[in-house]
């Protein structure tokens, strides 16, 4: 098989493709991690989010109000960990795992009677300049507007964290919450606006499996991307830019087992899936053993539980 | 007006209703769930919570399925009392349940008592090596070990994958993704004929009264406690952190390893993708329900399991999807953990002053 640069170049939109809901969910738990919230739930947020999409779809045949509602059951499914760990002041672990498991439940109940109804197809923008540019046509053109949402989303959220001075008080949230109250900052309310925010974009990766990438419902759809998601954070130590390296070599390695048989290479599949998770823990042991690297960025206060004496 | 208030004491027989108002709650929360999908709701309860154990198969069944729900759990409890936070105990699972299914592979044509001991053997030591990876990293790396118990989850996960679709399928299997059926005496033996209930149900049972000793007689057990109720305690007591932090998680491991033997010798007779219903975590909420205490964890499996159970019957009398379980699950740990607040707080119903009115 010929190796031409346009089939290249339908490899890498490929790959952005792919690295859609991983972008997407890991930007949001960045958030909700910064604040000092470790929310576990990312794979139940995204499964509600994909059948709550897929299923306005169906029933109100507008793929606007298919979207938004997808963003807006993440926020509502988030809202019951935002209200357990921050008002009843539980687990964060256990409670981000309830909800997964919460979630897969709850999906597969609501899509029962959406299995085997086909998608609708979704407006693909710039179309025609992708079929007549090559190499770079296929690479930039012909995205939904999802994606090229994702694409920005890193770069808004470094300029959300560094330079805007809600950012800073997330950050200081996260890293101190005792100081950021003292300094007069509602450290549960901002908290509680990280989980929600992050609950909407783990919805609206889920509906761009459901709507976009494979558009129908099948249970458990999401297939272990909310932990790669959650993985991916750790992987990029909590910046955002690396997080969109870190989804394009994640969903690399996605693209690439799909491609390796045809390319004729002989490496167990299950090993390249392995790769991402394998990954995240060389990172995470090359991180911490180097304290300096580690308070970098990562928000010091991680999964601690905030009380504040009345 | 109502007043909250930080309790100075805890209250243990609040600590010990909890779990029981989380059950009612989530039966109630449950309900109303049915009832907005169109069912009756007490009829869709009464498939999910009463018919599967309505006979002696159904009982039989429900202790299948508490066996490795509760044998994980009871090592979680080890791991989540020193603060510890074992995440991946369906990896050390399924990795027991590997190495466990690679020796009985290995002992294929051998006959004798001694190939099951051998099986179980290695099965424990194999789910206890897997335990000792985020165990050794936290320890001298410092690393998250929630994050890499985690991870490993999905690394078992697949590494099972490769070798019951590569090396180990079955030679006369017509490339089905499974290892061909364990030899007679690889396999656990069954209690009564006709039930699927086996002999692994013992091993839990020890498991659960040796835990029982470690934790409540020995000084390990203390040493354990105390390091989960303060560090710097345990600290100034001269306790060795980093030695505790490995032996809990070998402990949760090779309790997890055995139950993923048990699964493969026992109900299921041989290796395939899906040796587990992701056990390892719904073992997490069995820990919390059972208050990580070995008699609280047995009653908290058999009500887990009844969640198993119930979501098989419900996909057949009411057609809905067998993860209907996983709702009732998380419905439970969400309840149980918010229920905890009136653990640690007062609520008070006061009547309104009357400058206020």
């Amino acid at each position: 098989m010929s190796f031409d640069l346009n089939f290249i170049g339908i490899l890498i939109g490929a790959i952005m493709a792919s690295s859609v809901p991983l972008i997407l969910a890991a930007s949001g738990e960045l958030i909700t991690e910064r604040s000092g919230v470790l929310n576990l739930g990312v794979e139940g947020m995204m499964i509600i989010g994909a059948i709550s999409g897929f299923a306005l779809m169906v029933v109100t045949d507008n793929l606007f109000f298919a979207v938004i509602g997808s963003m807006f059951s993440g926020l509502i499914i988030s809202l019951i960990f935002g209200f357990l760990t921050q008002t009843l002041l539980t687990n964060h672990v256990a409670t981000g795992l309830a909800l997964t498991i919460f979630g897969i439940g709850m999906s597969a109940m609501i899509g029962k009677n959406f299995v085997g109804i086909p998608g609708k197809e979704f407006p693909l923008l710039f179309v025609n300049l992708k079929e007549s540019i090559p190499f770079l046509g296929p690479i930039f053109f012909g995205h939904s507007i999802i994606l090229y949402f994702a694409f920005g989303l890193p770069f808004l959220t470094n300029y959300f964290l560094k330079k805007t001075k809600t950012g800073l008080v997330v950050r200081a949230v996260g890293d101190s919450p005792t100081s950021a109250s003292n300094q007069g900052i509602n450290v549960t309310l901002v908290r509680y606006s990280c989980i929600l925010y992050g609950g909407a974009m783990c919805g609206l990766a889920g509906a761009y499996l459901s709507l976009i990438y494979t558009p129908q419902w099948i249970e458990n759809m999401t297939g272990g991307r909310g932990w790669i998601a959650l993985a991916l954070v750790v992987f990029a130590t909590w910046s955002p830019i690396k997080v969109l390296i870190g989804a394009l070599i994640f969903g690399g390695i996605t693209i690439l087992q799909l491609h390796m048989q045809a390319v004729g290479l002989r490496i167990p599949v299950q090993l390249l899936s392995a790769l991402p998770y394998i990954m995240t823990i060389i990172v995470l042991v090359v991180i911490s053993r180097d304290s300096r690297k580690i308070k970098l960025n990562t928000p010091t206060s991680l999964g601690q539980i905030f009380y504040k004496e009345k | 007006m109502i007043k909250i208030e930080k309790r100075n004491d805890v209250s243990r027989s609040i600590y010990l209703l909890t779990p029981v108002l989380a059950i009612f709650l989530t039966l109630f929360g449950g309900g109303i769930i049915f009832y907005i999908l169109g069912f009756n709701p007490i009829e869709a309860l009464k498939f999910f919570f009463i018919t599967p154990i309505s006979d002696l198969y159904g009982l039989s069944e429900l202790l299948v399925k508490a066996t490795p729900l509760c044998l994980i759990a009871i090592g979680l409890s080890f791991c989540f009392k020193s603060n510890n936070w074992n995440i991946g105990a369906e990896g050390q699972l399924i990795f027991g349940g590997i190495v466990g299914g690679g020796v009985a592979l290995l002992l294929y044509n051998h006959n004798g008592f001694y190939v099951l001991p051998i099986i179980i053997l290695s099965g424990a030591i194999g789910g206890m090596i897997f335990a000792i990876i985020p165990a050794i990293l936290k320890t001298f790396f410092n690393t998250n070990e929630i994050l890499v118990s985690l991870m490993l989850v999905y690394v078992a996960k697949l590494l099972l994958d490769y070798l019951v679709v590569g090396p180990w399928s079955n030679p006369e299997g017509f490339n089905f993704p499974e290892t061909r059926q364990f030899s007679e005496s690889a396999r656990m033996p069954i209690l009564f004929d006709g039930l699927r209930i086996h002999s692994g149900i013992f091993i839990t049972l020890i498991t659960v009264f040796l835990s029982w000793l470690i934790l409540y007689k020995t000084y390990l057990g203390f040493q354990i406690k105390v390091s989960g109720l303060s560090l710097k305690t345990a600290k100034y007591a001269g306790y060795k952190g980093k030695t505790m932090i490995i032996i809990v998680f070998m402990i949760s491991g090779a309790c997890a390893g055995l139950a993923g033997v048990g699964e493969i010798t026992g109900p299921i007779g041989q290796l395939h993708r899906n040796i587990s219903p992701d056990y390892g975590f719904t073992a997490i909420i069995v820990a919390f329900l059972g208050r990580l205490n070995p008699v609280g964890i047995i009653f908290a499996s058999l009500i887990v399991a009844l969640t198993y159970l119930g979501a098989e019957t419900a996909q057949i009398f009411l057609q809905v999807p067998k993860y209907t379980g996983q709702v009732f699950q998380g419905m439970i740990l969400f309840f149980l953990l918010g229920s905890d607040y009136l653990l640690f707080f007062k609520i008070k119903f006061l009547g309104l002053k009357k400058n206020e009115l």
